[in-house]
């Protein structure tokens, strides 16, 4: 684990290897069927985890501001002996349960809860562990009215400069800012059949197709599957799952996660603070794909000679008027709405 | 009012020459919006602005240059949905007049050199995918190289989707440059516009050191159509508008575009990039008023009277909100605000 651990991912090739433009039927069919395995209602959640996982642990409640939101949870826990910090969404099994967790879609208290956690383990030099299972963020007015965009933005901003190692797990779905609000990390990891997506592949539907019953289409070609993660490099690596998935096994699903855990955090140790900041900044930084062309000019590109610059003053005929900006890229018709972004 | 405009010879169609308020429902002469900064001359309405005005609404003439052109954007999903993403791309581009749906590139305000991005909403939504996040975040490591302040003007609708995670990640990728502003105590500015919703709003855009929005813009995390569709409730009225995060909060000022510009350039004079002081190779911050140990031994003694002594303009822009609850009538901090 230590050789690879600064190869950067997502700056590779501009496409990835065997993917084909068009998306078949089975392609389709395979996609859908691990969203639906993510969102098995027998799926381990965080609370059914973490047991399995750490000898101990004390859920600490509260973001000292609003509220204890009940959609993310989390505390001090002991791996292998070793005190960490886990945090992680929580959905329900049934009705009932997902009612009290709102369904694992966190208010903005909770990623404050999240952030109050992580700097607790910063504080004390604890290493963080997150699982991820959400399908994202709420966003009603209630999330709106105390600032659901600002609560995701401020959890990245601290992951990205929080001096102790992070280790992600995607557990179930991975839905967006939801889930990147705690899912900054050293080290990616997803269980096979995790998703982890921009937008729901229902969203993406109903604003691409125009039709929510596309959803298992969308999936297919947003690439959602801890596979197609994994080739992206969005994801370092894949933890496998017993037989039908993991809700057929939950303790077996907990030993895996935990021997992952306890050997990824045991290779981050090793690396000092600023290294293990400057790689995680470059990971980052590193993500998405491109071409850079040379430096094409921008408008203004020749310094004005004074004979120019006399002569556009003036007015004079034959000294060519330095184009403006609002010709070269005009605000051009009204109303013009394009799609949205998730 | 629906003016009557007799001396007109060029008879190019309505269409053309006059354009609807979606607002007022008026029709407003275009040369006449364009003169007005695109605002609407009866209701204020903001219209939507292209990237070229906003620059010459807000930097000094000439002083812009644009950086890191060359970006663009590839197919890494081969991503095909009612069009392949390439010929959505391209397009956008014969739309827009640019190569992607942001540009950045420094400049001044009144003198003073600024990093800026700047978003336009038409070309595919505004929506940030690698190269709009790599610009971004050129911008603002472009800031803290030169030590200059970070301005972004955003309108977006946020990732986009034919990028997928790649698209998420720029959501990280676009906010890990601000924790090396802080540490070096280079000020960012954001500006938000309308739409800035998503992911653009759930990254760089709601961590700015101060945040200022125009009248009226759309908001919010989830577009309204999500939040309706997905929750089920009746959304309030003026919900995810500038005017009801400035209640909440979460904006710090809401300024009407003519006064944009100035709003600006006080702001970045109100709050200026720390000086360095390099003493025997080793690098100290020293911010407006000596180090800030001594700062806040002054401002201890002092007390409440600070404000008061150093007898800043009082008409300074008040800066609301601490970015996580509601705005407290009784607790204004704003810069240079008197008691």
């Amino acid at each position: 684990m230590t050789e690879d651990f600064g190869a950067l991912p997502g700056s590779g090739a501009a496409t990835l290897p065997g993917s084909i433009p068009e998306l078949d039927q089975a392609a389709i069919d395979a996609a859908w069927s691990r969203v639906r395995l993510a969102r098995h209602a027998q799926r381990p959640r965080t609370l059914d985890l973490v047991p399995r996982i750490f000898d101990d642990f004390v859920e600490l409640h509260g973001d000292r501001a609003f509220r204890d939101d009940s959609a993310l949870v989390g505390g001090p826990a002991l791996l292998d002996g070793r005190p960490v910090m886990v945090i992680g969404h929580q959905k329900g099994n049934d009705t009932d349960s997902n009612i009290f967790r709102n369904f694992g879609s966190a208010h903005p208290e909770g990623f404050r809860k999240a952030q109050r956690l992580m700097r607790l383990a910063d504080k004390l030099g604890l290493p963080v562990v997150t699982f991820l299972d959400t399908a994202g963020a709420f966003p009603g007015p209630s999330a709106e009215e105390r600032g659901q965009a600002e609560a995701i933005a401020s959890s990245i901003k601290l992951m990205t400069g929080l001096q102790v190692p992070i280790v992600v797990v995607i557990v179930g779905e991975g839905g967006s800012g939801g889930a990147l609000a705690i899912g900054v990390g050293d080290r990616v990891l997803a269980l096979e059949n995790a998703v982890y997506s921009v937008i729901s592949p229902e969203g993406c539907a109903a604003i691409l197709w125009r039709a929510p019953e596309a959803a298992p289409t969308a999936a297919a070609a947003m690439r959602m599957t801890a596979a197609d993660q994994l080739e992206l490099g969005v994801i370092d690596r894949i933890l496998p799952e017993p037989g039908e998935g993991a809700h057929a096994d939950h303790d077996a699903t907990a030993r895996t996660i935990k021997a992952a855990l306890i050997e990824e955090l045991t290779a981050i140790a090793a690396v000092g603070t600023d290294r293990l900041l400057s790689t995680r900044y470059a990971r980052l930084r590193g993500i998405g794909v491109y071409e850079e062309l040379g430096e094409v000019a921008g408008a203004p590109a020749e310094p004005p000679s004074l004979q120019r610059r006399l002569g556009r003053l003036l007015r004079l005929p034959g000294v060519p008027r330095r184009p403006r900006w609002s010709e070269i890229w005009p605000s051009g018709e009204v109303g013009s709405d394009d799609e949205e972004g998730g | 009012m629906p003016i009557k405009f007799p001396f007109s010879r060029h008879r190019q169609g309505p269409t053309d020459a006059w354009t609807k308020c979606p607002s007022c429902d008026q029709q407003v002469f275009n040369r006449q919006l364009e003169r007005n900064l695109r605002v609407c001359p009866t209701c204020s309405h903001h219209f939507r602005m292209g990237i070229g005005e906003r620059i010459e609404l807000l930097l000094d003439e000439g002083s812009f240059v644009e950086r890191d052109a060359g970006l663009t954007s590839v197919d890494p999903l081969l991503f095909v949905d009612q069009k392949r993403y390439p010929d959505r791309i391209e397009a956008a581009q014969i739309k827009t007049g640019l190569a992607e749906a942001a540009v950045w590139g420094t400049g001044a305000v009144d003198g003073l050199r600024i990093a800026i991005g700047l978003f336009d909403f038409r070309f595919m939504g505004g929506s940030m995918g690698s190269v709009v996040g790599e610009k971004v975040a050129r911008c603002l490591e472009g800031a803290l190289t030169e030590r200059i302040p970070a301005v972004i003007v955003a309108a977006s609708g946020g990732a986009r989707m034919q990028e997928g995670t790649l698209s998420l990640l720029q959501l990280a990728k676009t906010t890990a440059p601000l924790v090396r502003l802080d540490e070096a105590g280079v000020p960012f500015i954001s500006v938000l516009t309308d739409p800035t919703t998503g992911g653009v709003f759930a990254s760089f855009a709601s961590l700015g050191d101060a945040i200022i929005a125009e009248p009226r813009a759309l908001i919010g995390f989830a577009g309204a159509r999500v939040a309706s569709g997905t929750v089920g409730e009746e959304l309030p009225d003026g919900f995810q508008s500038a005017e009801f995060l400035l209640e909440h909060g979460l904006v710090d000022l809401v300024v009407p575009r003519a006064e944009l510009r100035s709003t600006l350039s006080r702001l970045l004079r109100l709050l200026p990039v720390a000086a360095v002081a390099e003493e025997a190779g080793d690098e100290t911050l020293t911010k407006a008023w000596g180090p800030l140990g001594a700062l806040s031994g002054f401002a201890e003694r002092v007390g409440g009277a600070v404000s008061e002594t150093i007898g800043i303009d009082s008409e300074g822009p008040p800066a609301n909100g601490d970015g996580t609850g509601a705005r407290s009538a009784a607790g204004h901090t704003g810069a240079g605000e008197r008691q």
